[in-house]
């Protein structure tokens, strides 16, 4: 057990330093996420009273968007140099690479989700009536359903032609039910008239679900031939 | 096969004729909407035909992840594909009923909304087949097949709580159904089942046949003696 999570944290480790060197994926994130919070707002009153029912939507598009964008990323840096093929072979298990990748990404789409939010609630003019901090748990909990399928499809569109556009193929109908719970979780916080109680535990029920699912299966995408 | 086949088909196409039959003259009319609802012979047992294909098609996902059967695989790109066909048919018959009903083509209703996202989940698994190179395609739809599965119960969920307004369906929230309709219903499952079996059947043969070509060609390809020296 304990090389379970000393492969997982040396995997996790590496993949950071790499991107705080490069911050490639992180760049692309955040001026991706800028971009559709200011495509958005030509397409309606950013600034009207009825644009709160809609935010939590805008945000969570924005930040799905940018998920796929580090997402798409996730495995390219393995395939250089069959750094994954090596993996393969190695007598390592497949499930604590598949952690620190998910916890990577996770970790990336946490810091477009700190920066980005500042920025909605100037650009939108928001401002929660209902209980704030739940947006916390609907943000944790919301990324990581994003990020744990995302990070296992990404890994099956590796065997694809066109891997790049394959990932949002994937990802966009597996996660509605998702993308409801985090979007009206949002909405019912922002405009404080219901409570988010149920939104947040159907998202936690979709991460265990998929968490589990992606632990049981990956192993047999990553050794598919 | 061969004999059996166009057997198999004249009797599908009978009872099809005959579900048509009784669909259109034998079902007593509906008293509030009219002649309009006899849609529902098509619509709702297409739906249900829908259904019995993509549960074929978790449980040879299943089956071949266990077993790595090629004919598990086999079956489960026909079910989809079958399935996907009827799903289609469901989304198409729906606006063309709602329309004279409600009023409208299309509402985000719970039934509606689940079902196309079901339809959209279904095609990504075959668009995933399609894309994917080389043999580990069983493997990847296999999987997919399987999240799928546990993606549709938290779609379920997650709609029917999202819309709450929608307009209840008109058949089967709660209502009842006169016995005569419901006789004509079956028939017309039966005939749609039928049908779907046989398309099935004819696609399952054709995705079998296709790979003993392409296992004969690979190995034709390993046999051959170098041209070029």
């Amino acid at each position: 057990m304990s090389s379970f999570w000393a492969i997982t944290s040396a995997t996790l480790a590496k993949d950071l330093r790499l991107e705080w060197r490069s911050k490639d994926a992180i760049n692309s994130m955040l001026f991706f996420a800028l971009l559709v919070v200011v495509i958005f707002s030509f397409s309606f009153d950013p600034t009207a009273e009825e644009s709160r029912h809609i935010a939590g939507g805008l945000v969570w598009v924005a930040f799905l968007f940018a998920a796929v964008v580090a997402l798409n990323q996730t495995w390219a840096r393995e395939m250089r140099n069959a750094v994954l093929d090596a993996y393969r072979v190695s007598p390592a298990p497949a499930n604590p690479l598949f952690l620190a990748k998910a916890f990577g990404n996770f970790i990336f789409v946490s810091i477009i989700q700190a920066l980005m939010t500042p920025l909605f609630t100037v650009f939108y003019n928001l401002r929660p009536l209902g209980p704030a901090w739940q947006l916390i748990p609907v943000a944790i909990l919301g990324s990581w359903a994003l990020v744990v399928n995302g990070t296992f499809f990404a890994a099956m569109s590796l065997h694809t032609r066109s891997r790049e556009i394959m990932l949002p193929i994937l990802l966009f109908p597996f996660s509605i039910p998702a993308l409801v719970a985090m979007v009206q979780a949002t909405n019912t916080i922002l405009t404080g008239q219901d409570s988010a109680k149920f939104w947040i535990v159907l998202l936690l029920t979709y991460d265990v679900v998929f968490t589990v699912a992606c632990l049981l299966l990956f192993e047999t995408v990553l050794d598919a031939e | 096969m061969k004999k059996a086949f166009p057997i198999l088909a004249i009797l599908t196409a009978a009872l099809l004729g005959y579900a048509f039959y009784e669909a259109m003259f034998v079902a007593p009319t509906d008293q509030m909407q009219g002649d309009v609802y006899r849609i529902i012979y098509y619509h709702v047992p297409s739906g249900w035909t829908m259904f019995v294909f993509f549960f074929t098609n978790f449980i040879a996902s299943i089956v071949y992840l266990i077993r790595r059967n090629p004919k598990a695989d086999a079956v489960a790109v026909a079910a989809a594909e079958v399935g996907l066909v009827f799903c289609t048919v469901v989304l198409v018959t729906g606006p063309l009923w709602a329309r004279p009903v409600w009023g409208i083509w299309w509402t985000w209703d719970w039934r509606l909304t689940s079902t196309l996202v079901l339809w959209l989940i279904y095609a990504s698994y075959l668009i995933l087949r399609r894309f994917s190179t080389g043999g580990q395609t069983p493997v990847l739809a296999a999987a997919l097949a399987v999240f799928g599965a546990l993606d549709m119960p938290l779609v379920y969920f997650s709609i029917w709580f999202f819309r709450t307004q929608h307009p209840q369906p008109v058949v089967g929230g709660g209502g009842s159904i006169d016995p005569s309709m419901l006789r004509v219903w079956m028939i017309s499952w039966a005939a749609f089942l039928c049908f779907g079996w046989l398309v099935f059947w004819l696609r399952y043969r054709l995705e079998i046949f296709k790979r003993e070509v392409e296992e004969t060609h690979s190995l034709e390809a390993m046999l051959e003696e170098p041209r070029f020296r």
